[in-house]
């Protein structure tokens, strides 16, 4: 077996813990059940990781894509497939066709480019690229992963890097359609930035009248009746307000929101050196392990006013986390712009 | 919406209230019960609210409100805000003596984003004792509940021979004589 290939194995057995080593190589599926019993999970991890080489030293075919399922280490970026489908495009999505040209693409651009594909049952493509140069083998560790709904305009890339122009073409060519451009929304869970995208995530509707709180099946809090609530009706406002803007489920998980400013300075009169010359550039970012779920419990916790800024609370609406924000002209106040 | 005043109702017999205002909600009901868990030999009212004015519906039944405590964040400016508003819907009566801003959040000093400065001001301007606590931790909260207790129990004229125009020598600091 090729030396890169069982080192490539063994680095990445290393790199799972040790409580998902089992898991992870039951899926993986290339190694036979006996196999696997014999391979004793509580001794040092090199010897573990060396136990898995010499097992598929037997196996003559090793299929890299088996890896995907450790994404959740990967930052996903998205890119949306913009405007509509040429009349090339057939109505039902070949996927030999589209693995051929993808190929044929990238290949013709670079030569030493490694890419596997694999179907998952939810028409998602997981397509596995690695890079080198000319002279270079292409580089295992470092490789891009694309995630392809062929029925749907949009792609998820991770770790995006300088060959991004090359794999835009290749996706576009692969897929008939017209044009590639990137969204501003980045997210390490791939399963919220497609809640997202597709609008999987409970929505809210703007509401007019405004409805009393429904009968919630919560169990009656033993509060002291010398303990007096005197802003209840407040408290229920800020509730309902809140549910207005986020909905009743869970929301996407996103790690940032980072908003660009370039906006006036609005100072004093004596700080003349600041105001009406040039925009006051300055980068604001909020990052939180659950930033939605941060901002919706934020009003409840009384540390900020319900309801929230709209800047705060458009990204899953507006599918972006990073934004720019610039003057609007006459009327003072910041809104937000594309990129 | 009402404004609170501290003369204009009749006391009840052996009791007291206490008006605890600020936008945490969770630390002023756990000072709440810290404060219920006390020892005490009269009636003890405690009024929750996040800011003032307080909603006038509930007026008539509202019996008379001997101490406010105010409470500021450290790490909230928006609970000092919140603080600032509501003292503005004050009767000025109530600074003889019946005010007083509890502070939390010092311990961690780099994620202060309120000055020491601006919650001295305060103190400063509207002549009542400024107390800095950790309500976080088991002990400081008990201690403080039993000084707010003392501190009511004046308030409300049970101690006689003393009155709430004493606290002011609680902020003179022995520097400036």
């Amino acid at each position: 077996m090729d030396e890169t290939v069982a080192e490539y194995i063994r680095r990445t057995v290393l790199k799972i813990p040790r409580c998902q080593i089992m898991e992870m190589l039951t899926m993986w599926e290339f190694l036979s059940k006996t196999q696997l019993q014999t391979i004793n999970v509580h001794q040092l991890k090199e010897r573990i990781s060396q136990a898995v080489v010499e097992l598929c030293e037997v196996i003559t075919s090793i299929v890299n894509d088996q890896i995907v399922s450790n994404s959740h280490n990967f930052v996903f970026t998205i890119s949306g497939i913009f405007s509509c489908i040429t009349g090339e495009e057939t109505d039902s999505f070949n996927l030999a066709d589209f693995k051929y040209k993808f190929k044929r693409s990238l290949r013709s651009a670079l030569k030493n480019v490694t890419i596997n594909f694999r179907e998952y049952e939810d028409n998602a493509i997981w397509i596995r690229i690695a890079w080198g140069t000319q002279y270079t083998k292409p580089n295992q560790y470092k490789a891009t992963y694309v995630v392809y709904h062929s029925q749907t305009p949009y792609v998820f890339i991770s770790s995006l890097r300088s060959s991004i122009p090359l794999l835009c073409q290749a996706l576009v060519h692969a897929s008939n359609y017209h044009d590639i451009h990137e969204m501003e929304l980045r997210s390490r869970c791939i399963d919220s930035l497609k809640d997202i995208v597709f609008k999987r995530y409970s929505q809210t509707f703007q509401t007019y009248h405004p409805r009393p709180l429904q009968e919630r099946n919560v169990a009656p809090e033993k509060v002291d009746p010398r303990i007096i609530q005197e802003n209840k009706r407040e408290k229920e406002r800020i509730q309902s307000v809140n549910q207005e803007i986020f909905g009743e489920g869970l929301q996407p998980k996103i790690e940032f929101a980072q908003y660009k400013l370039e906006t006036m300075f609005k100072g004093e009169p004596e700080m003349d050196i600041l105001t009406e010359k040039e925009p006051f550039r300055c980068v604001v970012k909020f990052s939180s392990p659950h930033l939605l779920e941060a901002l919706k419990s934020l009003a409840p916790a009384g540390m900020a006013d319900a309801p929230l800024s709209p800047l705060l609370t458009c990204i899953p609406q507006k599918a972006r986390n990073y934004f720019k924000i610039k003057e609007r002209k006459g009327i003072l106040s910041a809104s937000c712009l594309g990129p | 919406m009402s404004l609170v005043r501290p003369f204009d109702k009749l006391p009840t017999l052996n009791s007291a209230a206490i008006l605890l205002v600020g936008t945490d909600e969770s630390q002023q009901q756990q000072l709440a019960e810290a404060i219920l868990k006390e020892k005490k030999n009269f009636k003890i009212n405690i009024h929750v609210a996040t800011s003032l004015p307080l909603p006038a519906e509930r007026d008539h039944i509202r019996p008379r409100i001997d101490l406010i405590a105010f409470m500021i964040n450290m790490q909230s400016k928006h609970s000092l805000r919140n603080v600032e508003a509501s003292l503005s819907h004050m009767d000025a009566n109530f600074f003889l003596g019946k005010v007083c801003f509890l502070i939390t959040g010092v311990g961690r000093m780099n994620h202060c984003s309120v000055e020491m400065n601006a919650v001295r001001k305060l103190g400063n301007l509207y002549c009542s004792p400024v107390l800095f606590c950790e309500l976080d931790s088991e002990g400081i909260r008990v201690a403080t509940a039993q000084r707010l207790l003392r501190m009511l129990q004046i308030c409300a004229g049970h101690m006689p021979g003393v009155s709430a125009l004493f606290f002011s020598s609680l902020m003179k600091s022995s520097i400036d004589e």
